[in-house]
């Protein structure tokens, strides 16, 4: 019994599920890693649409010969700009410049799936609104004031946003609460939907390419140590005769 | 045997290995407990031994440091399970080493004739803190950077026109920045070897006196006519075939952590930490590692004085001291929280809970509600309670009952 709250103390002892900041609600991703054609329709979207001004800089083209694609295939439909296949995903557009024009400088994305999470990164590029106040004339529920411009809008269209009235110290405020339909684009909601899950797919197999491979080797790892812990306890048991 | 004739005419590679392995005459009455002084010597060698497979790739520089991470990650063979033995054994070298203090506080291994064995652990202790916080350093990521900056301005607190002075000495430069990492890096690659040179010391310290027990009896005093004590079995092999077992037991632990979750939800290693470092954005809410979070509650429970943060630095530091002097607190006439009374047992578990409430106190930000006061007032009564329990130890450990301690070890 004794033993039996101690194997329990020590399990709790690290705690886990941290909370991740921020009070807006965030849409379950629900993406899938070992989903190699979400991978490469991900990578497909990140190219044309967000390595405009977003590197991946510590990420090489060829790592996506691990997914299923060809050199030859990288080369033709992920290289616009030539180069070798084991060149890093990289940008042209230098910070400072970058800076001047968006506010801050778009930051590298290759870990961007650890640092705010998929759910994040899902409602987010789900969160554009119409805001003519803002330079680019959009604004975001999940990050607000964000200068990064909504350049998913062809494919989405442009949503609006929904107000609801808070009282706040006697001031009745209104705050942008969530989005609906606006102008439609060339997708569908749905369509779009999927479109920004596999882009999502990308960015947490990038953020940790090893992460599949990793948990495949924790199963024979673990399934040895368990054998061994066997073996290990039946010496224990052997020797433990003689002790009187 | 004339080869081991031969060594043991110029070195005592016998008499040591009998001395402290083949009759060194530990209890038999070890326990559960007892796996974790093994263990933390385990994850010591797993922290040298991947450390300065890190180093080889690492670049300790401002410009290079995070991108020599992500290259041990993806591009080096293996670098990745390197690189999360490593994290991965930071976090479970506390967890290990908090077990094993638990286990010195319940069964007073610390008490005459042991107070050398648990003062070279807390020196070992402080040393490891000292360690662990450099090394947070190296990754360069947004916590790294943020947390060293709040540590070590803890030392600008200090006041007479010390304090700037001594932080500036400290980083190097008026910020964190190359000259600090550069420094931090030597430190964090020399001082485990220190750790080393104290750990022989705790086990030499310990071999002198014998191992204390779960009953807290002197098992030299009740010896056979061969002078060996009869409580006490040679530490090889029984105790080692025993913790073979602990070891395993704890790599199940410990690799289903490297393997399946190496983050840890974001406690072994924090989100913003993978962002790098950038002096010119402070994130929103700065949190230490996990274990050091209890001391960082301590900290910012304290109220600053005239505009001064030293108060709250003194009694951090303060929490860790006290535990020098805990040999001498402890009044009771037993050692073992099992012949101990109700008063010591409810202290112990007041003290446990406070500490880990505490732990969870310092992940918060310090405006939280919790119950109806906010995390600061929570940290204020563990801080008080977290005193006490050490301050009034002298009268409840004297005051308590206690059952009678028999001759010989028991089951």
């Amino acid at each position: 019994m004794k033993k039996l709250f101690a194997l329990i103390a020590f399990a709790l002892v690290p705690m886990t599920g941290m909370a991740s900041g921020g009070d807006v609600h965030l849409d379950p991703a629900n993406i899938d890693v070992a989903n190699d054609a979400a991978i490469q329709r991900g990578a497909k979207t990140f190219v044309n649409y967000c390595m405009g001004c977003h590197s991946a800089q510590y990420v090489r083209f060829k790592q996506l010969t691990k997914v299923g694609l060809s050199e030859d295939q990288i080369k033709e439909n992920l290289m616009f700009a030539g180069g070798k296949i084991g060149d890093k995903m990289t940008i042209a557009m230098k910070p400072a410049d970058a800076a001047k024009w968006f506010g801050a400088p778009p930051p590298d994305l290759t870990l961007v799936a650890r640092i705010r999470g998929v759910d994040w990164i899902y409602t987010y590029l789900r969160s554009f609104y119409k805001d003519d106040s803002r330079p680019f004339g959009v604004n975001n529920v999940v990050f607000p004031s964000v200068g990064m411009p909504h350049v998913l809008q062809g494919l989405q269209g442009l949503q609006k946003p929904v107000y609801e009235e808070i009282e706040h110290e006697g001031n009745v405020r209104q705050v942008v609460m969530g989005v609906e339909p606006g102008q439609p684009g060339e997708l569908t909601p749905a369509e779009y939907d999927a479109m920004v899950r596999d882009l999502v797919t990308f960015m947490a197999y990038v953020s940790e390419p090893v992460q599949l491979e990793r948990q495949r080797l924790g199963i024979w790892v673990m399934l040895f140590l368990v054998v061994l812990f066997v073996l290990a306890y039946m010496m224990k048991k052997e020797w433990c005769k003689y002790v009187h | 045997m004339s080869f081991m004739n031969w060594i043991d005419e110029r070195f005592p590679a016998t008499k040591v290995w009998n001395e402290h392995l083949a009759q060194y005459y530990t209890p038999k009455n070890f326990n559960f407990w007892y796996f974790f002084g093994s263990l933390a010597m385990l994850v010591l060698v797993n922290q040298i031994v991947t450390g300065i497979w890190l180093a080889m790739n690492y670049k300790p520089d401002a410009e290079l440091a995070f991108a020599s991470v992500e290259y041990i990650m993806r591009d080096v063979e293996w670098g990745w399970l390197i690189r999360y033995l490593h994290s991965t054994g930071a976090s479970a070298f506390f967890v290990v080493i908090y077990l094993h203090m638990f286990r010195g506080l319940i069964y007073g291994s610390y008490r005459k004739p042991r107070e050398l064995v648990w003062i070279f652990g807390v020196v070992i202790y402080l040393v490891m803190m000292a360690t662990a916080f450099m090394g947070y350093l190296l990754p360069w990521g947004q916590m790294s950077y943020w947390g060293a900056q709040v540590i070590v301005n803890l030392f600008a607190a200090v006041p007479f026109g010390i304090g700037e002075p001594l932080s500036e000495w400290i980083r190097g430069d008026y910020v964190i920045s190359d000259a600090t990492l550069n420094r931090f890096f030597a430190f964090h690659f020399a001082l485990p070897f220190i750790l080393a040179a104290l750990v022989f010391l705790h086990i030499v310290a310990l071999h002198k006196v014998g191992s204390n027990n779960p009953d807290g009896i002197e098992i030299k005093k009740n010896k056979d006519e061969n002078g060996i004590p009869k409580d006490g079995i040679p530490f090889h092999p029984y105790f080692t075939v025993k913790d073979v077992v602990g070891v395993v037991g704890f790599l199940i632990v410990f690799l289903a952590v490297v393997f399946f979750a190496p983050a840890m939800g974001g406690f072994f290693l924090e989100s913003p930490n993978f962002e790098p470092a950038n002096p010119l954005k402070t994130p929103e809410h700065i949190a230490p590692v996990w274990y050091f979070t209890p001391f960082y509650a301590i900290l910012r429970a304290i109220p600053p004085l005239f505009g001064s943060q030293f108060p709250g630095v003194l009694v951090m530091f303060a929490a860790i001291a006290v535990f020098f002097v805990l040999p001498w607190l402890d009044r009771s006439p037993v050692k073992s929280i099992r012949y101990k009374g109700p008063l010591t047992k409810i202290a112990i578990t007041i003290f446990v809970i406070t500490f880990v409430f505490l732990g969870y106190l310092g992940v918060v930000p310090s405006s939280k509600i919790i119950l109806g006061l906010t995390a600061t007032q929570w940290a204020q009564i563990c801080t008080a309670l977290y005193f006490l329990f050490f301050a009034l130890m002298p009268i409840y450990s004297k005051i308590d009952s206690t059952k009678p301690v028999p001759e010989r070890v028991t089951k």
